[in-house]
C-alpha cells in the first residue's frame, strides 16, 4: 500500500491528475463504444478504434502543453486529442462525417484528427508520413529557440516505412525536440510483430543516437513516467526519444475488419484481462482515490456526456454538398 | 538593371527572400556548404548560417516532410530536390500531404513551402538528370506547378512562390540554367502565379511551349518573320497547374491555330491539357487541328550525344511543325 501510493507520488502527481487521466482514458473508451453502436445501426461508415491503448496514449499525452507543443497524432489517437481538448460530441461529429467536423468538415474518416488551435496537425491515411513532419516541427522550435517539444505517434507497422528511418536519422542528427511513440499493438491488420518488426523497435533509436525505450504500454503511470524524462530531454534540448509502448489492439483493426480470420479469441481474452482502464482502476482503488461509488459516478456522467455528443452529432446538419468545391488553396 | 543568367535570377531570388523574411529557409542535399550542385544556392550558408541554408541527409521524402512541418510551425522553407529525376521517393509527401493539408483540414492547416527541382534534358545528364516529371503533379489539386523560363520572371515567381500560403512547386530547366540570360530589375518584383505571358504578339499561328523548345520556338518564330512572313504568337504558360486557360485561349482564338510544345513525353504530358482545353474552348474559331510535339514516348534520355539531340524536340522538328501548322 505504502509502496503502490508512492508510485504516482513520487511522479509528482497528486489525486486530481490521476482522475484527469482515468476520465481522458474511460471517455475515449465510451466514445468507442458508442461509436460501434453507430456503426451496427448503420449510421457510421466507418469505426477505427482506441480500445486497448488509452494508456499508451493518455501517459503520453499528460506531459504535453495543449496549444504550444504540437503533436502528430495517427488514427487510433482518439485519447490523445480528447486529452488535449477535443470534445466527445467533436468525436462523433466527425464520425458522422458533419459541417461542424473540427477535424475536416466532414472531409476525412473518422480519426483524422486536426486543430488548429490545440497544434494537433492534420493526419491523413498513408501509413508512416506523419514523422518526416514531425521533425520538421520540431526543427522549427529549435531554430527558434523555443522549448515546444513534439510527440508523433503511430503504429508499430508505421516502423517498417522508410519515413519513420529518415526521420529517426533526422531527429538524431540534430537533437531535435521530439519524441516518437510507437504504439505496439501486436498487429499491423491482420500480419503479427513477428511478421513485421526485425529486432526491437525501441533498440532502434540506438543506432540513431538517442534513447529507446520499451514500456509496458496498459499502464498509464509507467507510459507517464518513460514520457515524462523524454519530455523533460527535449525540453532541455538534449533531443529526442523513442518510446515503444507495448499493448494491444481489443478490437478488430476497424469496422471494415474481421479479425477472427487471423487471431484466436483466447488471445483477445487474455488482453481483456489486462485492459489498461481496468488496471488503472485497480490502481486507483489501492490508493484510495477511487471507490466503487465514485466509479460509478464518474462513469455515469461521462455516459451521459456521451449520450449528449452522439445524439447532438446525429441531429446535426451535414455541410452542403457544394463545399466540397471549397477550401482547396489557401487564400493568396 | 543588370543582365542575369536564369541561376542567378533564382539565386537572387532566395537570398531577397531569406533577407527580407527571417522564416524564409533553403534545405536540401549539398544546398548549403557546396551551394548546390548547380551553385543556386551559393553564398546563403555563408550569410544565412548552417540552419537556415541547410544541408540536409539524402533523404527526400524527408526533405519534402520535414519542409511541410517546418512551414506548419512558423517556417517558410523553399526545399531543393537536387534532380527532377529524384523527386519519386517524395511524392507522397507532396501529392497526399502538402498538396491536402488545407483541404482535408477544412481550410485549417496551409503549407506555405516551394519545392524547387531542375529538370530537363542534359548533355551528360542520361536516364536520371534529365527527366521532365511535371505531369505527374499537374493532376494533383492543391498543388500550384510552375516552370518558369526567363529569368526575370524565375526571380518574380519565385518570389511569388515563396510568399504564396499553398505549396508550390517551382521546375527549372537546368540547360538554360546558364544558357538564357536577360536584364532583370533590382528592386523587390513579383510576378504572379497563375498567369501565363506573350512573348511574341502575332495573327498567323500561337505556339504554346515553356522550357527549352520555348527558347528554340521563339528564334524559329523570328526567322519565320524574317524569311517567310509568318507571324507567330508565342504564349508561355510559365504556371503549369492550375492553368491560366483564358490566355491561351484568347491567342487561340485570335490566330485559329495552335500547337503545343514541351520536351515532356507526349502522351499524358501537360500539352495533352492544354490541346484538350483550346479544342473544346476555342473550336469555332479554329482553322486547323490542335497540334502537339513532344519528346517520344521512350525514357528520357538517352546518355549518347546524337540519342540525346534525337529525343529532344530541337530546332528542326519545331520548326516543321509550326510550318505545317501554318500551311493549314
Ligand atoms: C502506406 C499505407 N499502406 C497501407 C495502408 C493500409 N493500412 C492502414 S492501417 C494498416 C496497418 C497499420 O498497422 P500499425 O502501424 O501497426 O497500426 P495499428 O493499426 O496496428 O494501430 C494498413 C496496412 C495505409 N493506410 N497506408
Ligand atoms: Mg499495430
Amino acid at each position: 500500500m505504502e509502496r503502490t501510493q508512492a508510485r504516482h507520488e513520487a511522479l509528482d502527481l497528486d489525486e486530481s491528475d490521476l482522475l484527469r487521466m482515468y476520465r481522458a482514458m474511460l471517455l475515449a473508451r465510451r466514445v468507442d463504444e458508442r461509436s460501434w453502436i453507430l456503426n451496427r445501426q448503420g449510421k457510421a461508415a466507418f469505426v477505427i478504434s482506441c480500445q486497448g491503448q488509452e494508456a499508451a496514449q493518455v501517459g503520453a499525452a499528460y506531459n504535453m502543453r495543449p496549444g504550444y507543443d504540437y503533436v502528430y497524432p495517427y488514427y487510433r489517437d482518439a485519447a490523445i486529442t480528447l486529452f488535449l481538448g477535443q470534445s466527445a460530441r467533436d468525436q462523433f461529429l466527425s464520425l458522422l462525417g458533419k459541417k461542424e467536423d473540427p477535424n475536416s468538415g466532414g472531409r476525412q474518416m473518422p480519426g483524422h484528427f486536426s486543430s488548429r488551435k490545440l497544434n494537433i496537425v492534420t493526419a491523413s491515411a498513408p501509413v508512416g508520413v506523419q514523422y518526416p513532419q514531425a521533425v520538421g516541427s520540431a526543427l522549427a522550435f529549435k531554430m527558434r529557440g523555443e522549448d515546444g517539444v513534439v510527440l508523433v505517434s503511430g503504429g508499430e507497422g508505421s516502423t517498417s516505412q522508410g519515413d519513420w528511418h529518415e526521420a529517426m536519422n533526422f531527429a538524431g542528427l540534430h537533437d531535435l525536440p521530439v519524441i516518437f511513440l510507437v504504439q505496439n499493438n501486436a498487429y499491423a491488420i491482420s500480419i503479427p510483430e513477428k511478421l513485421e518488426v526485425a529486432g526491437s523497435i525501441a533498440s532502434r533509436a540506438a543506432g540513431y543516437g538517442f534513447p529507446g525505450h520499451a514500456v509496458d504500454g496498459n499502464d498509464v503511470l509507467a507510459v507517464y513516467e518513460t514520457a515524462k524524462e523524454a519530455f523533460e530531454r527535449a525540453r532541455r534540448g538534449e533531443g529526442p526519444t523513442l518510446i515503444e509502448a507495448r499493448t494491444y489492439r481489443l478490437t478488430a483493426h476497424s469496422s471494415d475488419d474481421d479479425d477472427r480470420r487471423y487471431r484466436e479469441r483466447e488471445e483477445i481474452e487474455e488482453w481483456r484481462q489486462k485492459d489498461p482502464i481496468l488496471r488503472f482502476e485497480k490502481y486507483l482503488a489501492e490508493v484510495e482515490v477511487l471507490d466503487e461509488e465514485k466509479r460509478e459516478e464518474i462513469d455515469a456522467e461521462i455516459k451521459a456526456e456521451v449520450a449528449e455528443a452522439s445524439d447532438y452529432a446525429e441531429s446535426a446538419p451535414y455541410a452542403d454538398p457544394e463545399e466540397v468545391l471549397e477550401r482547396v488553396y489557401a487564400e493568396v | 538593371m543588370a543582365t542575369k543568367t536564369l541561376l542567378q535570377a533564382i539565386h537572387d531570388g532566395l537570398a531577397e527572400e531569406m533577407r527580407a523574411d527571417e522564416t524564409v529557409m533553403v534545405m536540401g542535399e549539398d544546398v548549403g556548404r557546396a551551394g548546390g550542385v548547380f551553385r543556386v544556392t551559393q553564398g546563403l550558408q555563408e550569410e544565412f548560417g548552417p540552419e537556415r541554408a541547410l544541408d540536409t541527409p539524402l533523404a527526400e521524402s524527408l526533405i519534402a516532410g520535414s519542409a511541410i512541418g517546418l512551414s506548419v510551425n512558423g517556417m517558410r522553407p523553399v526545399a531543393e530536390i537536387q534532380f527532377a529525376d529524384f523527386i519519386p521517393p517524395a511524392f507522397d509527401q507532396i501529392v497526399s500531404e502538402a498538396a491536402r493539408f488545407y483541404y482535408r483540414s477544412n481550410g485549417a492547416w496551409n503549407v506555405p513551402i516551394t519545392i524547387r527541382a531542375p529538370y530537363g534534358v542534359v548533355p551528360g545528364g542520361a536516364l536520371y538528370h534529365s527527366q521532365s516529371v511535371e505531369a505527374y503533379f499537374c493532376n494533383t489539386p492543391g498543388l500550384k506547378v510552375v516552370a518558369p523560363t526567363f529569368p526575370a520572371d524565375a526571380k518574380g515567381m519565385l518570389k511569388s512562390a515563396i510568399r504564396d500560403p499553398n505549396p508550390v512547386l517551382f521546375f527549372e530547366h537546368k540547360r538554360t540554367y546558364r544558357m538564357i540570360k536577360e536584364e532583370v530589375p533590382d528592386d523587390d518584383y513579383t510576378v504572379p502565379l497563375g498567369e501565363a505571358r506573350i512573348h511574341r504578339e502575332g495573327t498567323d499561328i500561337t505556339v504554346c511551349a515553356y522550357g527549352l523548345v520555348l527558347y528554340t520556338a521563339l528564334q524559329v518564330a523570328q526567322r519565320f518573320s524574317e524569311e517567310h512572313g509568318i507571324e507567330v504568337e508565342i504564349v508561355e504558360p510559365r504556371t503549369l497547374y492550375p492553368l491560366d486557360k483564358e490566355t491561351i485561349l484568347n491567342s487561340a482564338r485570335k490566330t485559329g491555330k495552335f500547337l503545343v510544345i514541351s520536351e515532356a513525353n507526349l502522351t499524358g504530358s501537360v500539352s495533352g491539357e492544354i490541346a484538350a482545353v483550346v479544342a473544346h474552348e476555342a473550336f469555332e474559331w479554329l482553322d486547323a487541328p490542335v497540334m502537339r510535339l513532344g519528346a517520344p514516348d521512350v525514357p528520357a534520355a538517352a546518355f549518347a550525344r546524337p540519342m540525346m539531340d534525337f529525343f529532344v524536340p530541337g530546332e528542326e522538328r519545331i520548326e516543321a511543325a509550326m510550318l505545317e501548322l501554318a500551311r493549314y
